[in-house]
């Protein structure tokens, strides 16, 4: 058994932060994640697109629980344990479908879709006083939903979800605002993959400005040579790195390379100009120039803890990721749109996905290749820790303060220590004002 | 005795199929420039979402190239630092089940079953699925692809998560 304490070292005095590497590797530390992280923390479950009709539901695994997110009859959304109470099978085995009720296969136990057990073959052998509702599908403990984000949470007692989410709140709306009516929707297909390394690696990855020119330059390439960038194939990205609270944090920074909702670049080809132009001119009538800029332009890349990523960059993508095993994970990744795009733009929308990520986009397998690089070599040995260190004590978009943000909260939730930010800024309030786009 | 036009048939079906074994063995053997003269100067490759495997253009998928990216993605896979593949992977393509599905002067479409094995780093990995070719027959030069319409059939990729390599 790896005692968690002592795991994360967070040293001031010399600006240094490291990693014991067994938490990539100790099957230990994985069961305790289980309990400690994904059985306490608030976990995405979709999106209010996916089930707005009654009896709508997408069969979901999260923290490798079968569950059924599915809005009821009644109108209400819930996330149900996928077992049938009688003797265990999963009484959904669909991916995704409208329901009016599910059945189990095996006994063929019948339950409506907000879970109450409706009908049992043969009830008149169970004796006097045989409870129905005892053996209705049993709801997660808790459920809740921010501007159309569906979480779940294991542990009944835990914090409300908008207290758990923290500043991240503020970061939700300004992507969710890029919709002019504020309702964004999945859109249909997702990239489901797995990938051969410890699941808190893809966290680290997926808001690591540090690796971007190393790991993608094969990308940036392509970007430069295809018109997918302003400013004449200038690279440079300006902003910082920001902690949100409860171990959520962000990057937020300007770059040269388009956003599908309103900034142009030339691969966008010119009859999207107009079009483009005239939604960005919308967003910035109704928020304001800063608040408008802030929507239309400036890129962000945010990890809620534990395990949902919201990069809202040349595409928008909503990514969860499950740990399978030490060494392995399954990750589901949609792309979110505003509910007015569609046809042309949202073709424009999904290329400009695929162009970069997803299993053959032309960066997501390199960071696959990092991460699964990156689990070889901890099996090698002689080296014991990882160094997060960089830029410690600042908000530097190429430092690593995001990645020490979700580490000390990690480190609080498997030793019960309290949140200590030491030698970083700490909360929102405190962060330098570093340069975003204005 | 077949009809000159079932011999017709016969002879071109030979011909598409032999032609997508030497397409596939092109990407097998990493000779990808000679494989991108295969493409049409308008080629489109699709690989849709594993889970609805719907249409590229209105849903969320893998792949959706025209032949501006289909260019980057052969440029990109000669790079040493397109990491996935450096060194390259050894890949072999199984082409199975071949039918000739439709065949009129403009278009020639067929279909081939697929397994490929990826190898690298101690793991034999297979991805399953089907590859739809929409050809054209141009004087003086052949075959050449106009859309490659891929299939996977994993709902999950797995066990190796990404399709780094042409499928």
């Amino acid at each position: 058994m790896v005692e968690a304490d002592g795991l994360v070292v967070d040293d001031p005095s010399r600006g240094l932060f490291r990693v014991d590497r067994r938490v990539m590797t100790a099957p230990s530390v994985l069961d305790a994640e289980m309990e400690r992280v994904f059985g306490r923390c608030w976990l995405y479950v979709g999106h209010e697109s996916e089930v707005t009709e009654p009896g709508e539901y997408r069969r979901r695994v999260v923290a490798g629980r079968s569950v059924i997110f599915v809005r009821g009859s009644d109108g209400q959304v819930r996330v149900l344990h996928n077992s049938c109470p009688h003797r265990g099978a999963i009484v959904c085995r669909a991916d995704e479908g409208v329901a009016t009720s599910f059945q189990c296969f095996y006994h063929a136990w019948t339950f409506g879709t907000d879970g109450t057990l409706r009908g049992v073959p043969g009830a008149q052998s169970y004796p006097d006083g045989f409870d129905q509702q005892e053996r209705s599908l049993v709801p997660v403990a808790r459920v809740g939903s921010y501007r159309g984000f569906w979480f779940m949470c294991l542990d009944p007692d835990a914090e409300p979800l908008e207290e758990y989410l923290a500043e991240a709140c503020e970061l939700l709306d300004v992507i969710v605002d890029q919709s002019p009516s504020g309702r964004l929707r999945v859109v249909p297909g997702r990239q489901s993959y797995t990938i051969r390394a410890n699941w808190k690696l893809l966290a680290e990855n997926s808001y690591d400005s540090y690796h971007g020119t190393p790991t993608h330059h094969t990308y940036f390439s392509y970007l430069q040579a295809t018109g997918g960038t302003s400013d004449h194939g200038d690279l440079k990205r300006r902003g910082a790195a920001r902690p949100l609270g409860n171990g959520h944090a962000c990057i937020e920074y300007t770059a040269p390379w388009g956003k599908p909702v309103a900034r142009w670049v030339p691969t966008f080809g010119e009859r999207a100009r107009e079009e483009m132009a005239a939604v960005r001119a919308q967003l910035h009538d109704q928020h304001g120039t800063e608040r408008g800029t802030r929507i239309t332009d400036t890129m962000r890349n945010m990890v809620i803890f534990p395990n949902l990523v919201v990069n809202d960059i040349t595409a928008l993508t909503v990514r969860t990721f499950q740990p399978t095993g030490p060494d392995t994970m399954s990750v589901d990744a949609w792309a979110l749109a505003p509910v007015e795009e569609e046809g042309a733009a949202l073709h424009r929308r999904l290329q400009s996905f695929l162009e970069i990520l997803g299993p053959a986009g032309f960066a997501t397998p390199d960071d696959a290749e990092a991460l699964e690089s990156c689990q070889i070599g901890f099996a090698s040995g002689g080296v014991t820790h990882n160094d997060i260190s960089k830029g410690y004590g600042t908000t530097e978009r190429d430092g690593e303060l995001q990645m020490r943000s979700w580490w000390r909260e990690w480190h609080h939730r498997m030793t019960g220590r309290p949140r200590q930010a030491l030698g970083d800024p700490a909360t929102p309030e405190e962060r330098t004002h570093d340069a975003i786009a204005s | 005795m077949p009809s000159p036009a079932e011999l017709d048939r016969m002879v071109l079906s030979h011909r598409v199929e032999a032609f997508v074994h030497h397409e596939l063995s092109l990407i097998d053997d990493w000779r990808l420039d000679d494989w991108r003269e295969l493409l049409t100067d308008d080629a489109v490759y699709t690989i849709p979402s594993t889970d609805r495997q719907g249409d590229t253009t209105t849903e969320l998928g893998l792949v959706d190239d025209d032949r501006t990216r289909l260019h980057w993605r052969v440029e990109r896979l000669k790079s040493a630092r397109a990491h996935r593949e450096y060194p390259w992977s050894r890949v072999r393509h199984y082409a199975t089940n071949f039918l000739l599905v439709e065949a009129t002067d403009e278009e020639i479409v067929a279909q081939v079953n697929v397994i490929l094995y990826r190898y690298r780093y101690e793991q034999t990995d297979p991805f399953l699925g089907s590859i739809r070719y929409h050809l054209v027959d141009l004087p003086g030069e052949g075959l050449r692809i106009k859309a490659r319409h891929a299939r996977i059939d994993q709902q999950r990729l797995a066990p190796n998560g990404a399709v780094s390599v042409i499928f």
